[in-house]
């Protein structure tokens, strides 16, 4: 089999700074020690690139390895998993994995959804969104009772997806003027966000705290959704 | 509601036996603690069938429990606190809950035979990109075509019909989904071939005709006995649908 040019292995991220889709996937090729090229894209003016590489959902992020292109962050990180075995972020046992993959999914689609409703919602509609946020966090705070962290003594692929939680809707409550998270409904969450931040590869990989919320302030306004 | 007979499975469990169950909810904490596999599902389900399909190309027994979805056993509540939702699948008393999750997890604990996923993790990767898109556009299209009416329907039925042509561009001139093989893309999506009858009476479309390299896939796959054990009749969906309609005020 002819050799590999160094070009061929090379591990291509189309992301943008401020996402948290973008960011766990840093996560989790920083965690493996993958060396990658990272690419800013513009959403709001999207590239050629980015059409091409990702045609039905057109968005970031798109891990291109080899050449091939893999969009959708969950996606990503379970192909990030099975390519570099160093490291692990997915537990080795079966219905562990599926349960790992359960949380994964409850963050994305259900708590995702419900903060994004509490940041743009306003009077009774709000309320029903943090409530809801909170019923559903109140899962999370269980499963750690006892752990450092989702994945255990490690980072996992819970907690990779999670720091949506830590880094986008806990540190921005001041900015939404209501607190979602409070610490002495989620003491848990709270002691794993503390654990989570002084976690070496995760203070690499998140956005620096003034410019994410200078530009989450901007959005804001952007939007013409009030901020504290 | 009136569940018509599951599948042929190990233990055939009718509305009635299920009633005996509730009564006798010791032995089933019992059984669910035992070494066997318990699957907690709705016969109409188009994901029920993907663990169904499933656990029959592995050829692994399990004990089928027929839900109501509008009277929701204990058990059920118990297995999935957070959704409450079928399928469930129970293995050694653990629950697991989604079905795509299920499919990946029959697929590492019973690796040996039918392999669902490839080996390949490029290969599973697009697998998986594929069997999330039908997860995200089939069932939301397509319920809103039989739940809602007037311009929201047609909307509905544009973009159910948008996105099966946009799988069945995917699936292209391959026998299956999985290239070589069937497996879990095809696994994903069989189900819904058995509410195409819906789609098609309440969307005013024609699946066949707009789509008929995916109808030739879907038969293709109902060759296999998993699929068709596991599929009901496309009849039964659609006067279950009928039924329902009538309880919602839609007809």
């Amino acid at each position: 089999m002819a050799e590999r040019s160094e070009d061929s292995e090379e591990v291509k991220l189309l992301g943008m700074w401020a996402s948290p889709f973008s960011r766990r996937i840093e996560i989790a090729l920083t965690l493996k020690g993958v060396p990658y090229e990272f690419s800013e894209q513009d959403i709001t003016n999207k590239s050629d690139l980015l059409l091409r590489l990702n045609p039905v959902y057109k968005m970031i992020p798109v891990l291109v390895h080899n050449g091939k292109p893999i969009s959708e962050s969950l996606v990503i990180l379970e192909y990030i998993d099975d390519t570099w075995r160093n490291n692990p972020i997915l537990p080795q046992d079966p219905s562990e994995r599926a349960m790992a993959r359960f949380w994964a999914k409850l963050i994305d689609q259900q708590i995702c959804v419900a903060a994004m409703k509490v940041a743009g919602t306003i009077g009774e509609e709000r309320d029903a969104a943090v409530e809801e946020t909170r019923n559903l966090l109140m899962f999370l705070e269980k499963e750690l009772v006892g752990k450092d962290f989702f994945g255990g003594q490690s980072l996992g692929l819970v907690d990779i997806v999670a720091t949506l939680v830590a880094f986008w809707l806990i540190r921005t409550e001041d900015l939404l003027g209501v607190k979602v998270v409070p610490v002495e409904k989620f003491p848990e969450i709270h002691r794993w966000v503390k654990n989570l931040s002084g976690n070496d590869v995760i203070k690499k990989c998140i956005p620096p705290e003034d410019e994410h919320l200078e530009y989450i302030r901007a959005r804001m306004d952007k939007l013409n959704i009030k901020s504290a | 509601m009136s569940a018509s007979s599951p599948p042929d499975t190990q233990v055939k469990t009718t509305s009635e036996s299920s009633r005996e169950i509730y009564s006798e909810l010791d032995q089933e904490s019992n059984l669910a603690m035992t070494e066997e596999v318990i699957l907690l599902d709705f016969w109409a389900s188009m994901y029920g069938m993907r663990t169904r399909i499933a656990l029959a190309e592995k050829r692994v027994k399990y004990h089928y429990r027929e839900e109501d979805l509008w009277n929701k056993s204990s058990l059920l509540l118990q297995m999935n606190p957070v959704h409450k939702k079928i399928p469930v699948l129970i293995h050694n008393g653990k629950p697991l809950c989604e079905s795509l999750f299920q499919l990946e997890y029959i697929d590492e604990t019973w690796p040996e035979e039918n392999p669902l996923l490839p080996s390949d993790p490029y290969k599973r990767a697009r697998a998986k990109f594929w069997a999330d898109i039908i997860d995200k556009k089939v069932n939301v299209a397509g319920r809103r075509i039989w739940t809602t009416k007037g311009e929201e329907k047609e909307e509905a039925s544009k973009e159910l019909i948008e996105i099966l042509k946009t799988l069945e561009s995917e699936l292209g001139d391959k026998d299956y989904f999985g290239e070589e093989t069937f497996g879990y893309v095809d696994i994903a999506l069989i189900g819904f071939y058995s509410w195409f009858g819906v789609y098609d009476k309440y969307g005013n479309i024609n699946i066949e005709s707009e789509c008929p390299k995916l109808i030739a896939w879907a038969k293709r796959c109902l060759q296999r006995e998993s699929v068709a054990k596991a599929l009901p009749e496309s009849e039964k969906i659609t006067t279950f649908i009928s039924e329902r309609r009538k309880k919602l005020e839609l007809e």
